[in-house]
């Protein structure tokens, strides 16, 4: 995922009836069949997923539709025994949240520093970091893999065996700081100067002005970028296909395992679509509980979702 | 308890407990500085933690890529121009590079079309709202996901068999014959960036669909009242008035198209011609054991995508001109 800035007034208009709703049935039927377009691939993947093996090898999907349709969650049975499914969803886990928490405390203070602090050079720093906000990944992972590999990070080394997804963790961090950093900077240097001036007159130091107003006042901003960053790194392959590999057994999260069973054919499709699935049901859980903040998070804090 | 548990709740608990008290700590150590310093000083140290990992996950090593793009496979000998050389020399390379080149041209058209459609049309149903979270689910999900996806449906069986993959069953149904989708080359390329289009159009329709709301009412209206059709409406105030959005979502676009890695990775794995940029590099680096290679095609990524920074950061600059 690319996240750049984003300049847009995104000021919903509350006047009801703003301008007249089209009736025609033209609009709705375009509506319905563009919706319907979108959803097929994922009720294909779905219904698939639920169909005994002999019937998805010899029969079209949509059969499945009709009343006399056989279903099973024999596939999400065998998935779970025959791959490390569930082993790679606790990986996926262990390198997402690490890599959530750890850029986001760090974003958080540099942001608050290019917000409310004056120093020279600031405005050309902060340009920088929107600069790097568009670096392709690609060019930095081979050095970053040699020092790794010098350090022990990666591979068999004694800091991987003792924190086997240190150096994810640390990219991630990395890779997530300049877009991490610029939304929080944004959304920081919008809040209101009078709280910060009459806080400094009372006596409050950067510090309690960062931990009890900078941070309560930016919650909205900061649990966009949480759960932008959360949904990345879950659902990010190239990263944990650099610095932890297609075949390191019991390290993969499930992008990867994912990606290894396709590659393999997983034994059959109704078994890649059970397994496809499983990666996906936390994104959808948290997509449709948090909408409003991916939507918020992905567009660099531009639109209000 | 499993070990990675007990490592997960200590870095989970650890790790922001030493963030947070180094922050208290700068406190201190500002204090040591004299008085006059104080504020000199104590920016750079909330700003020490991101500027470091920045700085070394990102600056140092797309530098350290750039120099060993001009060394060998081994990296003992200098070689000058010769990685560049070769990747505009060899066949696999330049099919990379052109691929790319239509996955930028190709990508940001299909999206900034569909999100603008979407976007238009979407905004006249009452269950716009419904509408809009459905198109943007794709963009919740893995890459990977929605590779696997989107194997299902171009899934390709001998003829005279039963298709089991959506659109060659559609075919089926009309008495088409079954078409390998993924394996002519330049149409498999097509059909790989309409997987990606699928994707993002969400992005787009959710940027131009603020945008959109952002244009006055009694505008539009005043411009009814004149006698103007929706069709003019559109192309004459909506249209220019969406052009800076459109923008922005056209150098995303790029940038996404650029980098474009996991769909291609997972479908076709760069075979049968649709390799681009980012998957040439991995397998120059981890397949042809030629790091000084996979170097040289990440720094053409680099240079490819520099217009577009230079985009974003004038962009930004007008912004906050504004503030």
């Amino acid at each position: 995922m690319t996240a750049v800035p984003v300049a847009v007034k995104a000021e919903v208009a509350t006047a009801p009836a703003r301008r007249p709703r089209s009736g025609r049935i033209f609009v709705h039927v375009a509506t319905i069949l563009i919706v319907i377009a979108w959803l097929l691939p994922t009720l294909g993947m779905l219904v698939s997923s639920f169909r005994p093996a002999d019937d998805v090898t010899r029969t079209a999907w949509w059969t499945a539709l009709s009343p006399t349709a056989r279903f099973t969650t024999d596939n999400y049975v065998h998935v779970f025994q025959q791959s490390d499914l569930f082993n790679a969803f606790l990986n996926s886990l262990f390198i997402t949240i690490p890599s959530t928490i750890i850029p986001v405390t760090i974003a958080a203070f540099a942001a608050y520093a290019f917000a409310w602090m004056k120093f020279p050079g600031r405005d050309l720093l902060f340009v920088t970091i929107v600069g790097l906000l568009v670096v392709p990944l690609q060019a930095t992972i081979l050095p970053i893999l040699n020092v790794f590999g010098a350090l022990g990070v990666t591979g068999s080394g004694s800091i991987a065996t003792a924190l086997p997804f240190l150096g994810v963790w640390l990219a991630h961090t990395g890779y997530g700081l300049p877009f991490a950093i610029y939304l929080l900077r944004n959304y920081m240097g919008g809040l209101p100067r009078e709280v910060f001036e009459s806080a400094s007159i009372d006596g409050a130091g950067p510090v309690t002005a960062f931990f009890r107003l900078a941070i309560p006042m930016s919650v909205p901003a900061l649990a966009a970028l949480v759960i932008f960053q959360f949904l990345f790194v879950w659902n990010d392959l190239f990263v944990a296909l650099m610095y932890i590999g297609a075949t390191n057994g019991t390290r993969l999260p499930l992008t990867l395992l994912l990606a290894n069973l396709t590659n393999s054919h997983g034994g059959g499709w109704q078994y890649l679509m059970a397994a496809a699935f499983i990666s996906m049901a936390l994104p959808l859980v948290v997509f449709f509980a948090f909408q409003r903040y991916f939507v918020r998070g992905l567009t660099g804090g531009a639109v209000k979702g | 308890m499993d070990s990675r548990v007990i490592t997960a709740i200590l870095v989970v608990v650890g790790v922001p407990a030493i963030l947070i008290g180094y922050i208290l700590l700068t406190e201190r150590v500002v204090a040591l500085v004299p008085a006059r310093r104080q504020a000199g000083v104590r920016p750079w140290l909330w700003l020490a933690p991101g500027l470091l990992m920045v700085f070394a996950f990102l600056v140092l090593p797309t530098l350290a890529t750039f120099v060993a793009s001009l060394y060998n496979k081994t990296g003992k000998i200098f070689f000058g121009i010769n990685n560049y050389a070769y990747f505009f020399s060899s066949g696999d390379t330049l099919i990379a590079l052109r691929n790319s080149l239509i996955w930028l041209v190709l990508l940001t058209a299909f999206v900034v079309i569909g999100g603008l459609l979407t976007a238009v049309l979407f905004d006249r149903v009452r269950y716009e709202v419904v509408a809009k979270a459905l198109i943007f689910v794709p963009l919740a999900i893995s890459f990977v996901g929605a590779g696997v996806i989107w194997n299902f449906m171009f899934d390709y069986e001998p003829p005279g068999t039963t298709q089991i993959g959506t659109l060659n069953g559609i075919l089926q149904a009309f008495g088409q014959g079954p078409v390998a989708f993924l394996q002519h080359p330049l149409g498999n390329s097509i059909w790989l960036i309409i997987v990606a289009a699928w994707i993002w159009t969400g992005f787009a329709m959710v940027i131009l669909s603020a945008a959109l709301k952002g244009i006055s009412p009694e505008l539009l209206e005043a411009a009814r009242v004149d006698g103007a059709s929706e069709t003019q409406l559109f192309r004459n105030i909506t249209l220019p008035l969406l052009m800076p959005t459109i923008a922005v979502v056209a150098t995303t676009m790029v940038i996404t198209a650029l980098k474009a890695f996991d769909v291609v990775y997972v479908m076709t794995n760069g075979n049968y011609d649709t390799d681009i940029m980012a998957l040439q590099m991995y397998h120059q680096l981890f397949d042809f054991g030629q790091p000084g290679r996979a170097s040289a095609v990440a720094i053409i990524l680099v240079v490819l995508i520099i217009p577009m920074m230079v985009i974003n950061i004038r962009r930004f600059r007008i912004q906050e001109a504004i503030r």
